[in-house]
């Protein structure tokens, strides 16, 4: 049986930082996967998921999304990063990154985000850059070290064959 | 490198239905876990949910956060004493030979910090009684999780009801090195 959904690389934070980075990506495999959990920006409570260091105004968001009293969804264009909710009840994020290791397409993501207190959330992301996804940074919404120790970070490869 | 997402075990309910679909001995050596769930009850309504006990408890303090949309509208709303966390399973007046697609995603099962549950559902009939649903879990309690159990939740009337026959479940184990 070929192997599939492998890990790449995991970390579990050990102090605070401002961001970790998963570098060095294989282009080997069709899709990645990232999982983030117990993760909690004590500063703003959201932050940015980057590829390639690519800070610029290159990303692009839908999003539908429920409170737990009233359901809404937005979209947002031209943003500097994947805007995530970090908030301060042990955010999970699971995080589909298709194909990302082509040189045609421009990137699409789906991700989940779920806190049992503040929101319930579905996304699609959008990086608009062909180039091969060789890095991954999970980053505080404003460059602090906010981030907080306990944080995991995992990222898997999926190969369609 | 290593492979990951090891199906753990499995369930397909028989001829006469089941009361709950459950896993015990949930080995410790995985990070997360992954539960699909294809379901229908026999319980007299089109859909409704299935509640995820964890550790065989029923606390009462667990929070769950819906986002639901219905074909027509969408709507969130919480309830935080429930016994688990939900997904939803047709009922036994929905279109005949359909069931529920569910999965639910619990990170850092094993650990000995409170437990985040994702779930994603959908019922869908060809018919105007269909839900697809997001759902947040935070149960509190923060013992590792060595088993689970499903059982079709408060249909409205106050009773449980059955998962009726080819009702499936596998629990998949999702390991990080």
């Amino acid at each position: 049986m070929p192997a599939t959904y492998e890990p790449i690389a995991t970390t579990t934070l050990g102090s605070a930082v401002s961001s970790y980075t998963f570098s060095s990506i294989p282009g080997t495999y069709t899709d990645l996967v990232l999982i983030c959990s117990n993760l909690v920006e004590i500063t703003n409570g959201q932050g940015y998921i980057r590829f390639n260091s690519d800070s610029g105004s290159n990303y692009s968001r839908t999003v539908i999304y429920g409170t737990g009293s009233s359901a809404a969804s937005f979209r947002q264009t031209n943003q500097v990063g994947l805007n995530v909710g970090m908030d301060t009840s042990a955010q999970r994020i699971r995080m589909n990154v298709m194909n990302y290791s082509n040189t045609t397409t421009n990137k699409t993501v789906i991700d989940r985000e779920d806190s049992g207190t503040a929101a319930t959330v579905g996304t699609v992301f959008l990086w608009r850059n062909t180039a091969a996804i060789t890095s991954i940074s999970i980053q505080s919404f404003d460059g602090s070290a906010s981030i907080q120790a306990g944080a995991v970070f995992t990222l898997y490869g999926i190969k369609a064959a | 490198m290593a492979n990951t997402f090891e199906l753990i075990a499995s369930s397909t309910v028989g001829s006469g239905g089941a009361s709950s679909i459950s896993f015990s001995s949930i080995p410790s050596t995985y990070t997360d876990l992954c539960l699909k769930v294809s379901s229908r009850a026999t319980g007299s309504f089109p859909q409704g949910f299935m509640i995820l006990r964890i550790n065989g408890t029923t606390p009462g303090n667990v929070v769950n956060r819906y986002l639901t949309g219905n074909g027509s509208s969408a709507s969130s709303y919480t309830i935080s004493n429930a016994d688990g966390s939900a997904a939803q399973s047709q009922g036994a007046t929905s279109t005949a030979s359909t069931f529920s697609n569910g999965e639910w995603y619990l990170t850092n099962y094993a650990g000995s910090t409170a437990k985040g549950v994702s779930s994603d559902s959908v019922s869908e009939t060809n018919g105007t009684t269909i839900l697809a649903s997001m759902i947040a879990t935070l149960s509190p309690a923060t013992a590792a999780i060595s088993s689970l159990s499903i059982v079709i939740g408060d249909d409205g009337s106050g009773s449980l009801s059955n998962f009726a026959q080819y009702t499936t479940a596998y629990l998949y184990g999702i390991k990080n090195s």
